[in-house]
């Protein structure tokens, strides 16, 4: 399951090639058909990187990520516990087991970059910047909520920190993101669109055709899937012809790259290199972050279709005791800042639980607001025969 | 007799009609070793193997799509749409090759394809999960649509549908797949699949409903009872064909008609009901057919549902205002 990574830092820093220059609008170049020679920049993994040479992380750089992995579990585990407590509707996936690869992610993002995900995004919110307040009064569905309790666990969206979405169907978001990368393209900024989904979106439609319309269209987006083994309960291998799913940018001739997502220095790394990528170059990337799902699908999935010993090998995979262990082993780490963190991070996620039981609910006064610019008169919006809405 | 949830229901008809015909096939997005989300399918794999309860990748148009072909080489493919909102990317299979291949053939292919979908709110999940699309299919020529309400209707629907030489989409009622009742397991002297049905008997007037609506309406016709008011509930089952004789058989002897759907009331199946019973039933009405049903917004967020979801209140509310007309 890990893989390591299919370029290193040092590889790719060793092979930069210059940057092109950013193309702000017009009509693209046609790539070279089928019948002419390939550049040999456009060859899925074996393209050059155009790396950024990073400076090594510091200790407070990683105790940092470590803290915001740990951010994210407890979070996730409270979550866990007020939807089995009702105070969650609907569905809930959690980022347990993910929490290198959102921190990771996350790192490699300016926070004015974009942000679109799939509904497994509570842990990708926070790292984006959103207090954990706001994204667990969302989760129960409050008025104070990142999305006023409309959008609920899977529809998270916050334009001021450019989080443009959970998406709660599969593929949804994938041909938004090329659109708002061509979006980019075309005002000429450097901002970079990041589109996070699961490994079993890769089988749906969408995906082909907005990864084809990047590609096409040299689009800085970043189409990062991440890779648990499982849609649902069905294994990758029963659903993708090609389960090595970083090898699709192939067909778009598309950079694109596996990592080790229980690792997060090398998800971060992996993922600034195709950011950065993307912003000088203007050209997509896909990334492949193989990150184990520690649960079920959802909180009432029960994962009946894992055997005990794949079960049990979860456990050497969780990527926020094996961050631990590493930062311990380096020295800096003590037990002692570990529990502290742990103590400030449950306090930060228990204040947000309170915070969310106490926030109120949407009114139902609302239940128009937001469905047309300009209010639509006539039957639609108040029917004689509701006499909630009579008034 | 055998008391069972409409969830296990549906799992026993869909076994039962596997057992009488091994062209019948499930396909869906974990319908196998998981059983489906709902569980609708659960075990099937197990006892009818990996080929005829496919373990499909997330593609809803493919699945539609492959669906199509095996039909058209004489298999009977039932779908598993995970939940209503998915079905949107398959529309596009659905509207421009199933609804359309008996007619493009001249009537030379059968597509006996069954499209089940859990519809419906009630169970806190917003939007792609709640949903109510019945009437983007209803709208399209060469479709069947039904929905079934209870465990008894379910075990018998879902193999009447399967046995349809036409493409049926399939409503199931999601919060209700845990309601128990009798089901006759043993008897297939069944309702025809396209017949409405007079749950409740009543003289004063008509409540149309189908779905997930039907018990809400059935326990407002009780409150309604309460208060000295007789009330006739009418599962209508199928909603195309319409079971139309059923339904003005009714209105002719209340003269009153109130229709209650979850999906927006605006260009809602109501509506065509309405404009029907107006047709055959005009010098009969007391009052307007009314309609109550969900609003024109984008299915609301879990903490208000309840206010979206038709109700005993606004149920009531509808029946007294067609004796104040």
């Amino acid at each position: 399951m890990a893989e390591t990574p299919t370029r290193s830092a040092a590889r790719s820093a060793g092979e930069a090639a210059p940057a092109r220059a950013r193309r702000s609008r017009g009509p693209r170049t046609p790539r070279p058909g089928p019948g002419l020679p390939q550049p040999p920049d456009t060859a899925g993994a074996e393209a050059p990187d155009t790396a950024v040479p990073a400076a090594p992380d510091t200790a407070g750089t990683l105790v940092g990520f470590y803290r915001q992995m740990l951010l994210v579990r407890r979070f996730e585990e409270r979550a866990a516990r007020a939807y089995t407590e009702a105070k969650i509707g609907g569905y809930c996936h959690l980022n347990l087991g993910e929490e290198a690869t959102v921190v990771g992610l996350m790192a490699a993002l300016r926070p004015t970059d974009y942000l679109f995900t799939n509904y497994r995004e509570h842990g990708y919110a926070l790292a984006k910047g959103i207090g954990a307040d706001r994204v667990m009064a969302e989760l129960y569905g409050r008025s104070t909520g990142v999305s006023k309790g409309w959008g609920g666990s899977m529809h998270l969206f916050d334009a001021e920190a450019r989080l443009l979405g959970g998406y709660g169907i599969v593929g949804g978001q994938v041909p938004l993101a090329a659109g708002a990368a061509l979006a980019v393209s075309y005002k000429g900024g450097d901002d970079v669109v990041m589109c996070q989904m699961g490994d079993g979106t890769t089988a749906i439609g969408g995906f082909h055709e907005a990864l084809n319309i990047a590609a096409l269209w040299d689009l800085p987006a970043v189409f990062v899937v991440v890779n648990n083994g499982l849609g649902m309960g069905t294994a990758v291998e029963r659903s993708a012809a090609e389960p090595e799913l970083w090898k699709r940018g192939a067909a778009y001739r598309m950079a694109s790259a596996r990592v080790d997502g229980t690792d997060v220095v090398a998800v971060r790394d992996a993922a600034r290199l195709a950011v950065e990528r993307a912003r000088s170059e203007s050209r997509p990337y896909l990334l492949e972050a193989v990150s184990p799902r520690l649960k079920g699908h959802s909180v009432v999935d029960p994962a009946r279709y894992r055997s005990k010993e794949e079960k049990d090998a979860l456990k050497d995979a969780d990527p926020v005791a094996r961050t631990a262990r590493r930062l311990a082993d380096a020295g800096i780490l003590s037990p002692e800042d570990r529990d502290r963190i742990d103590a400030e991070v449950t306090a930060e996620v228990e204040a947000a639980a309170a915070f969310a039981d106490a926030s109120p609910q949407p009114d139902v006064s609302t239940l128009f607001d937001y469905t047309y610019a300009t209010p639509v008169a006539g039957e639609q919006r108040r029917l004689p025969a509701d006499p909630v809405f009579r008034s | 007799m055998t008391t069972l949830t409409l969830g296990k229901a549906l799992n026993e008809g869909l076994r039962k009609a596997m057992d009488d015909d091994p062209k019948v096939l499930i396909m869906g997005e974990d319908v196998g070793k998981l059983g489906g989300v709902f569980r609708i399918t659960d075990g099937l794999q197990k006892d009818f193997g990996e080929e005829r309860v496919i373990d499909t990748p997330l593609a809803e148009s493919g699945i539609v799509g492959t669906a199509i072909g095996l039909a058209l080489r004489g298999y009977r493919p039932v779908v598993e749409i995970q939940f209503d909102g998915f079905v949107f990317p398959a529309v596009d299979q659905i509207i421009t090759q199933l609804a359309k291949m008996r007619m493009r053939s001249l009537g030379k292919v059968e597509l006996p394809v069954v499209v089940r979908i859990p519809c419906g709110g009630g169970i806190g999940a917003v939007e792609h999960h709640s949903e109510s699309p019945e009437v983007y299919f209803t709208h399209t020529a060469g479709l069947r649509v039904v929905a079934c309400s209870n465990p008894a209707d379910a075990y018998s629907m879902i193999q009447q549908s399967i046995a349809s030489p036409d493409p049926v989409v399939f409503f199931e009622p999601k919060r209700r797949y845990w309601d128990k009742a009798d089901v006759d397991t043993e008897t297939a002297d069944w309702t025809p699949l396209h017949a409405a049905r007079v749950v409740r008997p009543g003289d004063d007037v008509t409540v149309l409903s189908y779905g997930p609506a039907v018990k809400t309406c059935l326990e407002a016709a009780v409150a309604a009872g309460e208060e000295g008011r007789s009330v006739e509930v009418i599962d209508l089952r199928s909603l195309n064909p319409l079971d139309i004789e059923t339904v003005t058989a009714s209105v002719h002897r209340t003269g009153r008609c109130v229709v209650v759907h979850e999906a927006a009331v605006f260009s809602g199946y109501g509506a065509e009901l309405a404009a029907r019973i107006t047709e055959r039933c005009f010098y009969r009405l007391e009052a307007p057919v009314l309609r109550v049903g969900g609003f024109s917004t984008p299915y609301p967020p879990s903490r208000i549902e309840d206010h979206y979801l038709p109700d005993l209140d606004r149920i009531l509310d509808a029946v007294d205002r067609t004796f104040g007309w």
